[in-house]
């Protein structure tokens, strides 16, 4: 029985990855009971006494819960909506560009700060907008007043944003190109002999030609308004501007891995995943519904 | 194809993009113009894109730093055998999958299992909490396991070998050949795209880590290069919080400015080496690997 052979030879081949899937997911899942008890680290899971629903009842009493929330979708939402706009615009002038080499050029090197690891830009992004750095004395020959960016209530969003846009504007653009290089060329020609010009055809064609990725990339941005970006703020943030840019996921690490609040971090963290994952099915679904979109 | 008829709009398009892509770029060689100037330019701000006072000296004190080249070393090894069961998972893991359920019943549950531990997980204290009970903590293993199985990858390749043709496998087999012989002889030779697309972000994903090093690896000697930076950066940076005045010189004597934008810039070469060899295929490996039947 070849057939019989195959399959088994299948199985064999998937088992190491479930493996280590179930070693690496699936125990640390039940350690969310966790979540209900009063847990002592020296006892363990089995021997901490249960608290029921009171690590939760202390979350939503914490005064800054509300803000870390708040902070979370803001940041979040602000994030999907700059970093699809910011791709979308960039793909339509790449479009517009004939030469293959030149568009190359620009796309490698756009792509590249998608490469770099947080660190190395926060890193980078400090020195940048200290007092000192080159955003300053950019900011200094216009007139204006030098801005500490990085601990200011103000502007660290703005920082967090724009930086996150500059990061991945490019690799994201990745995906318009693709769908605009399905786009019929024959449309191009003949909107063109019928006369119309090249904004036209722009508004026309190339435009309606994305629409259905642009709606398919904003239904799965549904599904991450709860990840605002964890080693991006992390990297980035200090005491000063925890009112404005602590997030789920840092407040998650500092409450339990610093504190060693394990009890109340691993409440948070399960009340996020559990919206995240309904969140994300939800996206799926609809992505699946609409835009005639499946994972596999 | 009938475009650009006007001058003016093309020179504009030309130029805006230009400019985008210098402002991509900008903050790194801003970083290293810094990193090669006098101390005194770079801390008072005259470093732009060329550096004012030129001197090495830097990059001589990187030289210096026994615990620089540790955590190098932590990294390349990581790279090396983090990168290597990737590649191996996700072949095995691909290939089955992306046969049709009627050709391999059970693939839809073996999907779907993967999917979930994609979608859902325990959170970070009871992940956290398994590695240690593991008795993983400060050990390599630490590093290379929790993360040995990307499940983005195996759904990338595996939509990229199903685009594969069928009659290839069924030829293949008429000859003889087993499930082994056609994954290593069919499906990965006609795979390079697909094959380069996945290393370089296994690669790039194992090499840019920091978080897992600043949490699993206790002792200095087993921080990740990026964990060690983070470190030196964040204490910077932290200056601003602490008013002890012990402490404030402490982390200003670790390290300066100058000595960070030296090592951030060393810190990227490794991904400035490949990052050209293997960004040719990505984006036709992203966009294929992206196709549904």
């Amino acid at each position: 029985m070849r057939n019989q052979t195959f399959i088994r030879n299948y199985h064999i081949m998937l088992m190491p990855g479930i493996l280590l899937l179930i070693a690496f997911s699936v125990i640390p899942m039940f350690g969310i009971v966790i979540a209900f008890q009063d847990f002592q680290p020296t006892r363990g899971i089995f021997r901490s006494e249960w608290i029921g629903w009171e690590n939760f009842e202390y979350m939503f009493a914490l005064p800054d819960s509300r803000s870390i929330f708040v902070n979370t979708m803001v940041i979040a939402s602000l994030k999907i909506v700059f970093g699809m706009a910011a791709p979308f615009l960039f793909a339509l002038l790449l479009h517009e560009v004939v030469s293959t080499k030149f568009k190359r050029i620009v796309q490698t090197i756009v792509y590249l700060p998608h490469f770099m690891s947080w660190v190395i830009l926060s890193g980078i992004l400090i020195n940048l907008l200290s007092l000192e750095g080159v955003v300053n004395q950019v900011v200094q020959f216009f007139g204006g007043d030098p801005i500490l960016f990085l601990q200011s209530n103000v502007w660290f969003r703005v920082v967090l944003v724009a930086s996150d846009v500059w990061k991945e504007f490019g690799f994201n653009t990745i995906i318009y190109i693709a769908a605009l290089t399905s786009i019929n060329t024959n449309l191009y020609e003949a909107a063109a002999i019928d006369g119309a010009s090249r904004f036209q055809r722009l508004l026309y064609i190339t435009i309606p030609g994305l629409l259905p990725t642009v709606i398919l990339l904003a239904t799965l941005g549904l599904g991450n308004v709860l990840n605002a970006g964890f080693e991006q703020i992390l990297n980035l943030y200090n005491p000063i501007v925890y009112e404005t840019g602590d997030i789920i996921d840092t407040y998650v690490y500092r409450a339990g891995l610093l504190e060693i609040q394990y009890g109340l971090a691993t409440a948070v963290g399960l009340l996020k995943s559990v919206v995240s994952f309904v969140l994300i099915a939800v996206s799926y679904l609809l992505a699946a519904r609409f835009a005639n979109y499946r994972i596999f | 194809m009938i475009r650009g008829t006007n001058r003016f709009v093309d020179l504009t398009i030309y130029l805006i993009l230009s400019l985008i892509a210098l402002l991509s770029i900008a903050p790194m060689l801003n970083t290293l113009a810094i990193s090669f100037s006098g101390k005194i330019p770079a801390m008072s701000g005259q470093v732009f894109f060329w550096p004012v006072e030129f001197n090495l000296n830097a990059y001589e004190s990187i030289l210096r730093d026994r615990s620089f080249f540790v955590s190098f070393g932590v990294s390349v090894q990581r790279v090396l055998l983090g990168g290597a069961i990737n590649f191996i998972i996700t072949i095995l893991m691909a290939y089955p999958l992306s046969k049709s359920a009627k050709l391999f019943p059970g693939r839809n549950v073996y999907m779907w299992f993967v999917i979930f531990c994609m979608l859902f997980n325990g959170g970070l204290i009871p992940w956290y909490m398994t590695i240690y009970s593991m008795g993983l903590l400060d050990t390599m293993w630490a590093l290379v396991l929790p993360t040995a199985v990307p499940v983005f990858n195996v759904i990338l390749l595996m939509n990229f070998f199903r685009g594969i043709p069928k009659e290839l496998e069924e030829a293949a087999n008429m000859d003889g050949a087993g499930p082994w012989k056609i994954l290593f002889s069919i499906f990965l030779p006609t795979s390079l795209p697909a094959l380069a697309t996945v290393t370089l972000f296994s690669i790039v994903g194992h090499w840019n880590a920091f978080f897992d090093g600043m949490i699993l690896m206790n002792s200095k000697e087993n921080w990740p290069l990026q964990t060690y930076i983070q470190q030196l950066i964040i204490s910077v940076n932290s200056i601003m919080n602490t008013t002890d005045p012990e402490e404030i010189k402490r982390l200003t004597n670790m390290s300066s400015q100058l000595l960070n934008s030296a090592k951030v810039m060393v810190s990227m070469v490794p991904i400035l080496l490949i990052y050209p060899f293997l960004q040719k295929y990505f984006v036709s490996g992203i966009v294929l690997g992206a196709v549904k039947e």
